[in-house]
């Protein structure tokens, strides 16, 4: 579903690369973790994945896309089976729960009955049903981000990726956070979430990718966060 | 491509920065009717051209008794030998088309008709007018040559080419088209520079909006439609005034000197202007949103 094959990124005035002949398989319908501390090469790897940045060299694969063959035009096509989800939401404050999840089906140009149809269903799956005319601001944190996962989901992506979804949430609620994201995999669609979050990674126990200074330092099945943290 | 969702975005983009796209529509309003005045005069002035250039004549008065001319040395008046070879002369030219001799009861006739001042033309004796040979010309460009011919001819007073008093006046009309292109070619280069501004603030304000469009996959059209027609609809409304303008123009001012000129400016000179203008207004406000998305709002 994700293939990297020897990826080296240098940002434009630095020296030291981003990434560093990084090679990564995730299959399809994995759930894979990637920590690291900050600079580590976490972000990078996620917009490479949505072609945001191009690679210095190597090659990526992602949904059987050669990215680097994919015209600018297509871009957006391959942004459509990808949802993602951040640690500031990214919700649009001046429209409801509602409207928040079906903007993201009307801008890719949907037909308004489908909207209606599974709008409500994926705010169900995330649990806010009943909520669904609140503005951001009167939900939690832990409720905004289940509006952002929504967002993300309601296009039925094969890929889903994370960037810290869990940074700007208490423990107690991360635990419903991550319990919607296990209930997005289990319906066959692959998960990357980038995290520093050790107490999560460790109760998960999914796949593990660990980078440091842009290189792959661990990569391992069923894994917890590290020793060292 | 869903219509609605398009327009109500535009609606809330124009809604947001309304000082910035009442300037545009000013702007744009000015400059095309500025456009739109330089095009009518133009077409003006060449319609006029036209049907003037087949009626000038050169008209070669003759010296009279005690005339008080430089070139009527013997102040006795041309005699009738004198007239005879001298219509001739201008005759056997091959630049001339025909003369014709306009005696003083004619040319006394022809004044009070076109003359206004009625003590003036009251007054005005047979004996007060001169005599005059009309020549028509083939090619009135050749006007020079005949008369530096002619005018060394005994017994010719002056030569007034009919074209030099027009060419005044048509001179007077291009300059003032040439001004109101002029402003015009300014407020189309301010318009653009304002769209473009627009368009910017535009861009910043929604830059959520857009952000998490380019993240869902929506596309470069959808992303850019909405900038784009904000443009183009301040850029019809703009339009729309300029029209009004023009339409005012034309009424006020053509149709009020209309009696002056031989030819009235037609209405369908008008709706060709406005359409052109308008044209060229919307293609201003497309370009110029276009250029400034594609460098703040990387897609």
């Amino acid at each position: 579903m994700i293939h990297f094959d020897n990826v080296t990124k240098v940002y434009q005035n630095q020296n030291r690369p981003a990434l560093d002949h990084v090679s990564v398989d995730v299959d399809k319908g994995e759930f894979v973790f990637l920590v690291g501390p900050s600079g580590s090469g976490k972000s990078t790897f996620l917009r490479l994945v949505l072609k945001e940045e191009r690679p210095n060299s190597g090659a990526i694969h992602v949904a059987g896309k050669d990215l680097a063959r994919l015209s600018n035009f297509k871009v957006p096509h391959l942004r459509r089976r990808i949802g993602c989800v951040f640690q500031d939401f990214r919700l649009l404050p001046n429209k409801n729960v509602y409207e928040n999840v079906a903007f993201a089906l009307e801008v890719i140009g949907k037909p308004r009955r489908f909207i209606r149809k599974v709008v409500p269903e994926v705010i169900e799956l995330v649990g806010l049903e009943g909520k669904a005319h609140r503005m951001p601001d009167e939900l939690s944190g832990g409720e905004q981000q289940r509006v952002a996962m929504a967002r993300a989901f309601v296009n039925r992506p094969m890929i889903l990726l994370a960037d810290e979804p869990t940074g700007n949430i208490d423990p107690a609620t991360s635990i419903g956070i991550m319990k919607v994201l296990d209930r997005i995999n289990r319906t066959g669609t692959t998960v990357l979430m980038a995290t520093h979050d050790a107490a999560i990674v460790d109760s998960m126990r999914k796949r593990v990718v660990e980078l440091e200074d842009g290189k792959i330092v661990r990569d391992q099945s069923r894994g917890v966060y590290g020793q060292a943290y | 491509m869903r219509a609605n969702f398009i327009f109500s975005e535009v609606w809330i983009g124009l809604r947001r920065n309304l000082t910035m796209t009442i300037a545009v529509i000013v702007t744009v309003a000015v400059g095309m009717a500025l456009l739109g005045v330089g095009l009518m005069i133009n077409s003006q002035v060449s319609s006029m051209t036209g049907y003037w250039t087949d009626k000038v004549e050169l008209s070669v008065y003759l010296c009279k008794k005690d005339s008080a001319f430089e070139s009527c040395k013997d102040k006795a008046g041309i005699s009738q030998e004198q007239k005879v070879a001298l219509e001739q002369t201008i005759k056997e030219m091959p630049e001339v088309e025909s003369v014709e001799f306009e005696d003083a009861a004619k040319a006394l006739e022809n004044f009070k008709i076109s003359e206004n001042n009625r003590t003036l033309s009251a007054i005005v004796k047979v004996e007060d007018m001169p005599e005059s040979f009309r020549v028509k010309l083939r090619d009135p460009d050749k006007a020079p040559a005949v008369i530096d011919t002619i005018e060394g001819q005994a017994g010719v007073s002056n030569i007034i080419n009919e074209r030099d008093l027009l060419e005044n006046y048509f001179g007077f009309m291009n300059r003032l088209q040439y001004m109101a292109l002029g402003v015009a070619i300014l407020m189309v280069g301010a318009a653009t520079l304002l769209i473009g501004n627009t368009v910017r603030l535009s861009a910043y304000n929604r830059r959520r909006e857009t952000g998490i469009m380019r993240l869902v996959g929506a596309s470069n059209v959808y992303i850019q439609l909405p900038f784009v027609l904000e443009g183009v609809i301040a850029g019809l409304i703009g339009g729309v005034f300029a029209a009004v303008l023009l339409i005012t123009t034309k009424v006020l001012l053509f149709e009020g000197i209309q009696s002056y000129m031989a030819v009235p400016l037609g209405w369908d000179t008008v709706a060709g202007v406005i359409t052109l203008t308008m044209a060229v207004g919307v293609i201003i406000c497309i370009l110029a949103s276009f250029i400034t998305l594609r460098r703040y709002l990387r897609v």
